[in-house]
């Protein structure tokens, strides 16, 4: 009995591995992500001017296509764009993760309480979440934007007041299926208290979907932050935000294709790499996810 | 049976749309941040402002202002624009036609390469098509709409010039009657504006659809492997039903049917994408006179584009769960 | 009855599946053969394999995990594991019926039970459609759907004509089971395999379906290859009957025979776990189906079997005949236990 039980548990971990190994597109994705945090971390050190970063201005150098010297070219004002792509990850790796520390930190409690509460808490939370979610994001985040001073924290706090209902939602829905547990039902036979059952029983119980959620959505975020960044209405210059960068070198297109399609190459690897590592760690956890 | 529904459905509705005016005022109204001050700029003086939120009414009490704010949108007044100085209605009017048509043209593509190509990749799971399907639909997800916008208006329109770079028409509009050109066109037998509109969208709409595309090939994918799993399909498989009955039309209808529950939500996706693509493509609809009143500080323009857009995405979302149940008998038969 | 031809002859049939933990190999060379107008029984316990190989049969066998190492399953003189996957469907489509185990999972949820037969009426046996056929467009003037109720009439379903029009979530489940048996007469020509059809019933609802599938069998002279693990139902049902255990055929004899006297130990650890066919009290066999990954050396009963010899864990035993059309499998009858 005891070898059966044994093998039953190497096959567990076994299982998760050969569903990890199935999807080896999910290294790369690890790969990338550890590579853009490593050159937002080494920012400094990496970039070739690193002055560039900012609002430095070099009229001699202005306009240079990708050389040995500058090998993503220069910008309107003679900046190295490599320099400032390599900064600019810093700003979308924190965007990212500011809004999903609101997003979670909000909505992971909110849904938490109306699942484990029911009754009229549930109904408010949910029905405000419901009403949040019945306008598009994207949208919801451009009228934020619209009412508030336009900069880099204004939009992160935009893109997180549409996000957060993703997470109550998300929470909720763990709550319902895990509220009948056993181990819930133990606790509260306990006399547990309801606060420590709903975060030291509960919430430890969805940690899988939560992970593989804030790893896709890493990637989303950095999208809309970047698009509010395009759009004019994120961070402004000289910020080396990516969608901002897109933006101004729109205006030299298409003559100085450089400037747009490098920094919106960023986007898309960074983005990339959370959706690769996003969708291995839910083969790995075997949970769905919307 | 649809009576039923309405009546369980409508006051939900309701609630949602009570619920969006009010979001809507609350951002108008509440948040930091004044209107007035920001219409007319850092050097108006206080006066001027003062004069501006008399005009606009933002000096009254909120439960006033929100009253006065509901009952011109029950009389589907939606205040001036403070760019155009026309009424936000006209304005929108004049522009949603172009914006319904982009988001609806782009959803097309969407369901219709989607569903194929998610069949293909279940039909052949694992093997090469299946495999550049998967690339295909990471790539889909993760691509910077605007970005991949400007590769297509670098690499297909000016270096290749196959197609125009911006714009919704070139020679004159169709004849107005639905204000869609493209149907306009067809309704008015009016080829010439019929290929002029059309060239004009396969950019945008293709732009816009990439990401619902790679999302929709996965989900028929993902539900077509699952149906092919299912009991009935291996029972009606043995007992002799065609092999191409039982995929396009057994299985099919199942893995629709449960694809149908995200169409809702890619819906909301291309409408707030829309914003994004609209502007990269100059293109004349109500998403980028959004963009510009949030650019200009035009409130009334920006609230009423959002409430348009709230609206419609409700109705939307009802009009797919109305599908849902006639598709599904078990959500229609249930109680 | 005189000679009948065999229509489904079944030789050293194994089945492996290849798992984490290692290959499994559950079935271990299946013998079986159904002769025309038979009814013949395939009884085990839960887990002995007899599902594997109606779903090999049938060709609906999970392939990978599931691989096919060796053997051959002769149907109307074609071997099913030789032909192409698009011909050996049409040989199965064509000539082979089936019922499944569980009614509440085997009809199409999204689809009425009219739309369904009508569809299964007017299309069988083609392999393909035309696209317009295909769209529906181009239906074949007929009475199918008079079909349909003709055939719901026949498996004694009430207002049959009320019924082609229902969505299976609004049927129960012996109401299902019916309509999945008047699907397999419409595909039935040759072979009816029946794959546990009562079990995922409620127990008098059971009867009313047992009692069906009886009447129907002997009505219409259908052969059939009766999945049960119920040695009771099968008395009642077969001509013959093949005891399975862990993969391989333990003993095959005339039902009567069988039940009389048993010659594997298994055999009878069967009948005597079965409180109303002895009228002991209930007894049972101790210990449980076998781990295929690494399953006892030998005869694959021994660890569970009262008269083990030394050569039961060194030897399989083959099939041998004992006299009277009966095969077992066993050292105690084999030339190699009594010597």
């Amino acid at each position: 009995m005891e070898q059966v039980l044994r093998r039953k548990e190497k096959g567990n971990l076994a299982r998760a591995f050969y569903r990890f190994k199935k999807n080896p597109l999910s290294l790369i994705g690890l790969g990338i992500i550890l590579t853009m945090v490593l050159i937002a971390i080494f920012a400094p050190f990496i970039a070739p001017y690193p002055g560039d970063a900012g609002g430095a201005v070099h009229f001699k150098e202005m306009f240079q296509s990708p050389s040995w010297k500058h090998s993503f070219g220069t910008d309107e004002v003679g900046r190295d764009v490599l320099s400032r792509i390599i900064f600019g990850s810093r700003i979308s790796l924190t965007l990212g993760i500011v809004v999903l520390s609101v997003a979670v930190g909000v909505g992971i409690p909110l849904g938490l309480f109306a699942g484990y509460f029911g009754g009229k808490v549930e109904t408010v939370i949910m029905r405000i979440t419901d009403i949040f979610l019945s306008i598009p994001p994207l949208v919801l985040a451009l009228v934020v934007t619209a009412v508030l001073e336009r900069n880099l924290q204004n939009s992160m706090f935009a893109i997180a007041f549409t996000w957060w209902p993703w997470y109550a939602r998300l929470a909720y829905g763990q709550t319902l299926s895990k509220k009948e547990e056993d181990f819930v039902e133990v606790s509260e036979s306990l006399g547990a208290s309801r606060l420590y059952i709903i975060f030291g029983e509960i919430l430890p119980n969805m940690t899988s979907p939560l992970l593989v959620k804030i790893t896709l959505d890493m990637g989303y975020a950095i999208l809309a932050g970047a698009a509010l960044g395009f759009l004019g209405l994120g961070a402004q210059p000289p910020t080396p935000e990516w969608g901002t960068l897109v933006s101004l070198g729109r205006i030299h297109l298409p003559k100085m294709w450089w400037l747009s399609t490098f920094s919106g190459l960023a986007i898309f690897v960074t983005v990339l790499g959370f959706n690769l590592l996003g969708d291995g760690l839910r083969d790995f956890f075997d949970v769905e996810v919307d | 049976m649809f009576g039923r529904y309405l009546a369980k459905r409508l006051p939900y509705m309701m609630l949602v749309l009570f619920g969006i005016s009010l979001l809507i005022f609350f951002l108008a109204r509440v948040m930091p941040g004044d209107p007035a001050r920001l219409a007319l700029g850092p050097e108006a003086t206080q006066e001027q402002v003062q004069a501006l939120r008399h005009r606009l009414g933002l000096d009254q009490p909120l439960y006033t202002q929100y009253y006065v704010f509901v009952k011109g949108l029950l009389k589907g007044e939606l205040g001036m624009s403070l760019v155009t100085k026309r009424d936000v209605s006209k304005d929108l009017i004049q522009r949603l036609p172009a914006t319904l048509e982009l988001v609806a043209v782009a959803m097309t593509i969407a369901i219709l390469g989607g569903i194929p190509l998610g069949m293909l990749s279940a039909l052949h799971k694992d093997r090469t098509i299946d495999q550049l399907s998967r690339v295909f639909a990471f790539a889909g997800v993760s691509f910077p709409r605007f970005w991949i916008g400007i590769m297509f208006q670098i690499g297909i329109a000016y270096t290749l010039g196959l197609l125009p770079i911006t714009g919704r028409i070139s020679g004159d509009p169709p004849a107005h009657m639905t204000g869609l050109y493209l149907l306009d066109s067809v309704l008015t037998r009016d080829l010439a504006a019929f290929m002029d509109s059309f060239k004009h969208m396969v950019l945008p709409a293709v732009t816009l659809s990439l990401s619902p595309l790679a999302q929709i090939t996965r989900l028929i994918r993902a539900s077509m492997i699952e149906e092919l799993r299912k009991d009935y399909t291996i029972v009606s498989r043995t007992i002799g039903m065609p092999e191409n009955l039982n995929i396009y039309k057994y299985m099919l209808k199942n893995a629709f049917t449960a694809t149908l529950t995200v169409i809702g939500l890619l819906v909301g996706w291309l409408i707030g994408n829309a914003f994004i693509v609209e502007q990269v493509f100059s293109w004349p609809g109500m998403a980028r006179y959004g963009v510009n009143s949030v650019l200009r500080n035009d409130f009334n323009a920006v609230v009423g584009v959002t409430l348009v857009i709230g609206v419609g995405y409700v109705f939307i979302n009802f009009i797919v769960d109305l599908l849902y149940g006639y598709l599904d008998p078990r959500i229609r038969l249930k109680k | 009855m005189g000679v009948r031809n065999t229509i489904l002859n079944i030789e050293g049939l194994k089945v492996h599946f290849d798992t984490l933990d290692g290959t499994s190999r559950v079935l271990d060379g299946v013998e079986l053969s159904v002769r025309e107008g038979e009814v013949v029984g395939l009884v085990g316990e839960t887990g002995c394999g007899k599902s594997i190989t109606a779903k090999t049969i049938l060709r609906s066998l999970p392939v990978p995990p599931g691989r096919i190492i060796e053997g051959e399953i002769l149907f109307l003189g074609d071997n099913l594991l030789e032909l192409s996957r698009e011909e050996g469907h049409q040989v199965m489509s064509k000539k082979m019926s089936y019922i499944p185990q569980d009614p509440m999972t085997s009809l199409n949820p999204v689809f009425s039970v009219g739309e369904e037969m009508g569809d299964l009426i007017r299309w069988h046996g083609r392999r393909r459609l035309g696209p317009l056929e295909l769209m529906g467009l181009r239906r074949k003037h007929d009475n199918s759907i008079a079909k349909a109720v003709e055939l719901l009439d026949r498996v004694k379903i009430p207002a049959p004509r009320e019924i082609i029009r229902r969505y299976p979530v609004e049927l129960s489940g012996g109401m299902r089971q019916r309509v999945l048996i008047a699907m397999a007469l419409i595909g039935y020509s040759s072979l009816l395999i029946a794959d546990e059809p009562t079990t995922a019933l409620d127990v008098t609802i059971q009867k009313g379906i047992l009692e069906l599938i009886e009447e129907k069998v002997k009505e219409e002279e259908l052969s059939v290859l009766y999945i049960t693990h119920n040695l009771g139902v099968a008395r009642r049902l077969c001509d013959r009957i093949y005891v399975m255990y862990a993969g391989t055929i333990a003993e095959t004899a005339k039902t009567q025979d069988l039940l009389d006297n048993p010659k594997h130990p298994y055999t009878s650890g069967l009948i005597s776990s079965i409180p109303k066919l002895t009228g002991d009290e209930f007894k049972g066999i101790d210990g449980r189906i076998p781990d295929y990954i690494d399953p006892p050396s030998g005869c694959r009963f021994h660890p569970r079997c009262p008269e083990v010899m030394e050569i039961c864990e060194q030897e399989k035993p083959e099939l041998v005949k004992v006299g009277g059309g009966r095969l077992v499998a066993c050292h105690l009858f084999s030339t190699g236990g009594e010597s």
